[in-house]
């Protein structure tokens, strides 16, 4: 057992833990919030370097610079845009790392002779426990040993081993979906329900079987199908339902660092773990909330069947679309513009251009808004940190119900590289995917124009009636350069 | 075996915070939110540095080393990731909006 103060520190940095999750529930303490955090987790591995009986000590200290470096940079060189997909490698990386941890740990009494009779009584067990067999080992050194077998902290072992495989896994899939290094969209294929259970049954027993024998080789096992189930878990997923996955393997990884604080006998870790496991799932929850889903409808036959069946096509039904010229009169001569901003928007980096558009606008007397979709960008609350990056007021950005309120009297929606979250389908199509998912009624305003690349559909493959309504006027091009023209086409007005 | 009770009643409790905690938060903040309790399980740093600082072979520190680097990545990436988002949300930074605005 470690030192008191020691332990002192670890609830210290508990309760950093839970002021950083409070903190970073509201807008005013959400940075200092982090920093708390980020300082109870310095607290927590300091005092690990100086409590605990370290070896090896120049080498640790080598890793935890190299991951801290690549780490740090990851961090800050990537694009605004391409966040989701970093946290996900994170979320992954931190998964993995307690799989291994959970591993070694049980390694330990194998390495030193020690094992247990197969069964999960431990009764009798401690009794005869082979205090003989020392081999070097310190009577509490063994004591501990013979701890890791104990059916509680083996079960805890296979936890921390399935889950953060699943989680390393699945997030790993999710990365390469939003990175676009393979399709976004849900990918299955027949009887892959049949294998999932398969898989997951296999696990489960598997997990008793590492339980009852306490078998180093069972529980590798065990890591090499959880890897399987998690690449089948986030598989299916598709489109928008990407992020609230990477949400759910969030709290799974708290949920094995949480078991493996039980395994090691580490407070923190399962306060800190069991925090975000939880918080996660309550998370998770909030955000599939967001766009009208439940979580197990978006694991488990979500976007099923036909919804997606000629999802990337485009369309050849007659659409008006008009050049940058006329589309600069109507906002010029509007009273009221919303601008509905999407994924597209930030991916053509065009947060800086639509801000001097709508500068150019309010200069004529228009007045302007943004309308924010809970969900536009990739991940709730990712369009507001890509706007806010372009010094766009606070005040500017209208949350949906506020939003909508504003697009019942605006003269123009001007819908800039978004699409499903104006899809009118959501309210009115009950056989549509996204019915029931909230959306910005971009079609109750006097116009509606739409600045797009293509006909093809969006994040969620499915066509938007919208795009032919008779009050719609499409802008193709790129969502930059089209704004870069009605800029220009503005100031010659 | 009064150890592992106590392990549970603490887990236990822990739930519970961990639901009251963020029980009230505006999609806005989903994201930062869900990167810093990301970044909050990197802690696992912690367990990875003592299983590395007991491995008495080469092979089982070589994992050890890959858990602390893995874990590290996500401690530190977690945190710089979370105040980058959050930076945005506040004050301006009038040389930085220059500064991209002439890209």
């Amino acid at each position: 057992m470690i030192a008191v103060w020691a332990q002192v520190c670890y609830v210290v940095a508990a309760v950093c833990f839970i002021l950083a999750l409070k903190g970073l529930s509201s807008p005013k303490t959400a940075r200092r919030g982090n920093l708390v955090g980020a300082f109870g987790a310095l607290l927590a591995v300091v005092v690990t370097f100086i409590a605990y009986d370290i070896d090896n000590l120049g080498w640790i200290l080598l890793a935890v610079a190299f991951g801290a470096v690549g780490g740090a940079m990851g961090a800050r060189r990537v694009a605004m845009t391409a966040m989701p997909q970093l946290v996900a490698l994170f979320n992954g990386v931190g998964g993995g790392a307690a799989a291994l941890v959970a591993l070694l740990e049980l390694s330990e009494p194998a390495r030193a002779g020690i094992t247990r009779p197969a069964g999960f009584g431990d009764d009798g067990w401690f009794a005869y426990s082979p205090l003989a067999e020392s081999g070097g080992h310190t009577e509490s050194e063994i004591l501990r040993m013979v701890d890791l077998l104990s059916t509680g902290t083996l079960t805890a072992t296979a936890f921390t081993v399935l889950i953060g495989a699943v989680s390393f896994s699945g997030s790993t899939v999710t990365f390469l979906k939003l990175q676009e290094l393979m399709t976004g969209r849900p990918i299955t294929f027949p009887g892959g329900p049949i294998v999932f259970g398969a898989v997951l049954v296999a696990a489960v027993g598997l997990g008793l079987w590492a339980v009852a024998t306490g078998s180093v080789t069972l529980a590798i096992i065990l890591a090499l199908v959880g890897l399987l189930a998690g690449v089948l878990l986030v598989l299916p997923v598709g489109g928008a339902d990407v992020p609230i996955v990477i949400s759910l393997l969030n709290a799974f990884t708290g949920l094995a660092v949480a078991a493996g604080g039980y395994v090691l006998e580490n407070a923190l870790l399962l306060v800190a773990g069991t925090l975000v496991g939880a918080s996660g799932t309550i998370l998770t929850r909030a955000m599939a909330h967001a766009m009208g889903r439940s979580v197990s409808s978006i694991l488990f036959g979500a976007f099923k069947g036909g919804s997606t069946a000629g999802g990337g096509e485009a369309s050849d039904r007659p659409v008006r679309s008009a050049g940058p010229d006329d589309v600069a009169i109507m906002l010029a001569y509007a009273r009221k513009v919303i601008v509905v901003p999407g994924y597209g928007l930030a991916v053509a980096q065009a947060q800086h251009t639509i801000r001097e558009l709508v500068d150019l606008l309010e200069k004529r007397g228009v007045e302007v808004g943004y309308a924010i979709h809970p969900v536009a960008g990739r991940m709730p609350g990712h369009m507001n940190v890509l706007l806010a990056e372009a010094n766009i007021p606070y005040e500017q950005l209208l949350e949906m119900d506020t939003a909508n309120g504003q697009l019942r009297t605006a003269d123009v929606a001007l819908v800039v590289g978004a699409n499903d979250v104006v899809n009118p389908a959501a309210r009115t199509s009950p056989g549509s995917p996204i019915y029931g998912m909230p959306i910005l009624d971009a079609d109750h305003a006097g116009a509606i124009v739409f600045l797009k690349r293509s006909m093809r559909p969006g994040f969620a493959g499915i066509e938007n009636e919208l795009l032919f309504d008779p009050k719609t006027t499409l802008l193709f091009g790129d969502a930059k350069a089209s704004l870069t023209a009605l800029v220009s086409a503005l100031k010659s007005l | 075996m009064t150890e592992g009770v106590a392990l549970l009643t603490v887990f236990v409790l822990a739930v519970f915070v961990g639901f009251e905690v963020v029980s009230k938060v505006s999609s806005t903040l989903h994201t930062p939110l869900m990167s810093g309790a990301n970044a909050i399980h990197g802690v696992i740093l912690v367990g990875a540095v003592i299983v590395a600082g007991t491995a008495d072979e080469a092979g089982v520190l070589v994992v050890a080393l890959i858990a602390v680097v893995l874990a590290t990545l996500n401690l530190v990436g977690g945190f710089v990731v979370t105040d980058r988002m959050l930076e945005m949300f506040g004050a301006r930074r009038p040389e930085a909006a220059a500064k991209d605005g002439a890209e």
